[in-house]
């Protein structure tokens, strides 16, 4: 039932609610306003916000120094890759924990999570002996190993926790009915789970979009996603905050409209199972 | 015979020797002005040398130096060429990690090359990578700022005189700051203006016998004239300013002085990008009369790992981009004012490129008077200007600079900084087994 909220209230929350919005996606603005400016707009003091002689001059430089859709491939295959791959050993695992619990389900479980407690960087050097000893340095099957590994944790969880919202009873009357194991995960456990499986998997692919420690360490000309092309225009020496901000605003945009378009999706899945 | 299998043996015989020919060199490199240039022109190269083609990797420094590092160590192979500095030069060719260049062509004229330079680069008498563009520090200074404060710069200061004049210039009411120096923790930041500052006040890393040296009066007289300098004459929230921060703060007219690398010139002298373009002058790092300026050597090289299986390829190409064709190339097609500098003798005696860039003479001069195998006043047994080549000192350079930045802060004492950095340089020396 609906509280009575005075106007005034409502007013107020819902500025908040924009101010803490804005707040939040102030970076991306400027970063996006940024990319349009010349070096020396960029590192103005003070800055101009929006009233400047806006230039698309540093999205010509950078279309002509990097190919963009070369590595804008390669972040679609790793991504979705690892992300679907993930899946396909999350979903079973899920459906194991979640409808047939052992005595250390909980443990393994916490085990599981534990492995993305340790810094990355204290298993780069054996992780890339291996590599280099298979052939999988800088390819993009050997990244998409790499990163449905590591998201594999995450992957589990969610699913796990949609999956224990799904009543068992259904599944079993489905088992009455004589379907097989097989069956029952595909005909009547994921169409039930399909908002918490598009949001897991959404949230995956934006993760392994973004992960930038493994797949810059473990990739060179071949294989490198988004994450080193936003690499090769920062500089310790030298202005480049405008043609890093517009390789930026070129590496996060298609993630930025995935996620517009399926926000519904999104929202569902990560709210899902929290009214009864 | 039959035509078919003649036929079939043919082409693959022309697969394989096409294979075997279109050869493919990965090169891992900064991302700098001159570096990207250089990727702009390789067209020179390969249509002199069609059977070579170019891969880049291009990485921000401190990625690039890990990413470089991990492959190295790892004998991973992914890269024909690497870009690395003075710093790991040394410590790779000691380890066996990189190819001599020795066989760079009848052209080269390796005696060009400017000797600081070289000599950073050579191990045992060796040239272990080539010098693609090279730096030093110098002051960078406002001409009408001077002027103003009836300040004369002279072409060789001394400490003393840049503190005095930077007082002088100082307006704080107008957001108008004396001097602007590093002020942001990082071995390559901070600690690499400070240790070279250091090195002009009689200060060392380490003694003979590796034994830290911040507990020594050097040191002490150092830090105290940097901390109450910066204090009085330098920039708010000075302590997280770097190379860029100080860039932007001098091109928009906020710094009466700023003294840091060489290459900083080209970018305060351009028009588009600086709105004190013509009034920069220029003179040497300052002293303190003791023998030693306070400027650093830099040069990012090209060299190649051991074991990599295309060394004739990667040495063509290095002889190719550290030539003096090279030079010649980038100028006719950029400018002479373009052309990577800090490398050659021949560019510094060109007297189109001396025309061009107003800062050469005190470019080559703050390279020339740097002397990586004997930086500082006292004996070291350790080779680097800004920097010591060992493997620890990314680390220790790091640890160091924190302490000094919180000191520049105001977060601790002079004598604390000191102290804390005495007692971790010794921890990890002697773990390291350099102090037995």
């Amino acid at each position: 039932m609906a509280r009575n909220v005075s106007t005034q209230r409502k007013l107020l929350t819902t500025a908040a609610a924009w101010t803490i919005g804005i707040l939040i996606f102030f970076p991306i603005l400027w970063t996006f306003l940024t990319s349009f400016k010349t070096e020396a707009q960029a590192i103005a003091s003070p800055p101009a916000f929006l009233f400047f002689d806006w230039t698309v001059e540093n999205y010509f430089e950078v279309q002509s120094r990097s190919d963009y859709f070369k590595h804008f491939m390669n972040s679609v295959v790793i991504s979705f890759g690892s992300t679907l791959l993930g899946l396909l050993i999350a979903i079973p695992s899920a459906w194991a924990m979640a409808f047939a619990p052992a005595k250390r389900t909980k443990d393994v479980l916490m085990w599981m999570l534990s492995t993305k407690m340790m810094p990355p960087v204290g298993v780069l050097v054996p992780l890339y002996l291996m590599f280099r000893n298979t052939g999988l340095l800088d390819t993009r099957t050997g990244l998409v190993m790499v990163l449905t590994l590591i998201n594999l944790p995450i992957i589990i969880w969610m699913l796990y926790t949609y999956f224990k919202e799904i009543p068992g009873e259904i599944l079993e009357a489905a088992r009455m009915d004589g379907a097989s194991l097989a069956k029952e995960i595909i005909y009547v456990l994921t169409p039930m789970a399909i908002p918490g499986i598009a949001s897991t998997l959404l949230l995956n692919v934006i993760l392994a979009w973004n992960e930038a420690f493994w797949t810059l360490n473990l990739s060179a000309a071949r294989a490198a996603p988004l994450t080193a092309f936003i690499a090769s225009y920062s500089s310790p020496e030298g202005l480049f905050y405008a043609k890093l901000s517009a390789a930026s605003t070129m590496a996060i945009a298609p993630i930025l409209i995935l996620g517009w378009f399926s926000q519904k999706q999104l929202v569902r899945g990560l709210t899902f199972g929290a009214v009864k | 015979m039959n035509l078919r299998t003649f036929l079939l043996g043919t082409c693959s015989a022309v697969a394989l020797a096409g294979l075997a020919q279109a050869e493919t060199l990965t090169i891992a490199t900064v991302n700098n002005g001159d570096m990207i240039r250089m990727q702009k022109l390789t067209d020179d190269f390969t249509s002199k040398n069609p059977d070579i083609q170019l891969e880049w990797v291009t990485l921000e420094e401190n990625v690039l130096r890990q990413r470089v590092t991990t492959d190295i160590a790892t004998k991973g192979g992914q890269y024909d060429i690497m870009t690395i500095g003075t710093y790991e030069v040394p410590i790779w060719a000691k380890q066996g990690w990189l190819l001599p260049l020795d066989n760079l062509g009848p052209d080269y004229d390796v005696d060009d090359l400017l000797p600081a330079i070289r000599s950073g680069l050579t191990v045992d008498g060796k040239l272990y990578a080539a010098p693609f563009y090279g730096e030093s520090s110098m002051v960078m200074y406002r001409k009408d700022l001077f002027e103003k404060a009836g300040l004369t710069m002279p072409e060789a200061p001394t400490w003393d005189f840049i503190a005095e004049a930077a007082r002088k210039i100082t307006d704080k009411d107008n957001e108008i700051y004396g001097i602007c120096l590093r002020g942001k923790a990082g071995w390559g930041e901070n600690m690499a203006f400070l240790t070279a500052t250091a090195n002009s006040f009689g200060a060392r890393w380490f003694d003979e016998n590796w034994q830290p040296q911040f507990d020594q009066p050097e040191w002490k007289k150092t830090l105290d004239f940097y901390v109450k300098l910066m204090n009085d004459a330098g920039p708010p929230g000075a302590s997280s300013n770097g190379f860029n921060e100080n860039l932007s703060l001098f091109q928009t007219g906020k710094c009466g002085m700023w003294i840091d690398a060489t290459v900083a010139a080209s970018f305060v002298t351009n028009p588009k990008e600086s709105t004190v373009a013509d009034k920069v002058g220029f003179a040497l790092a300052p002293d303190t009369g003791l023998g030693k300026r306070g400027n650093w050597l830099w040069a990012w090289s090209l060299a190649i790992p051991a074991g990599s299986q295309k060394a004739d390829a990667a040495q063509k190409f290095i002889a190719w981009a550290t030539g003096k064709d090279y030079l010649k190339l980038v100028a006719e097609q950029e400018g002479w004012a373009n052309v990577p500098p800090g490398t050659r003798t021949s560019l510094y005696e060109n007297p189109e490129y001396q025309k061009a860039a107003p800062f050469a003479k005190a470019t080559l001069e703050s390279i020339n008077s740097a002397d990586p195998k004997n930086p500082a006043v006292k004996p070291v047994p350790y080779v680097g200007v800004q920097f010591v080549a060992i493997p620890e000192f990314q680390g220790l350079g790091t640890a160091v600079g924190q302490q000094f930045s919180a000191a520049l802060a105001g977060q601790m004492s002079v004598d604390q900084a000191l102290a804390s950095a005495q007692q971790l340089t010794t921890r990890e020396m002697t773990r390291a087994g350099y102090i037995k």
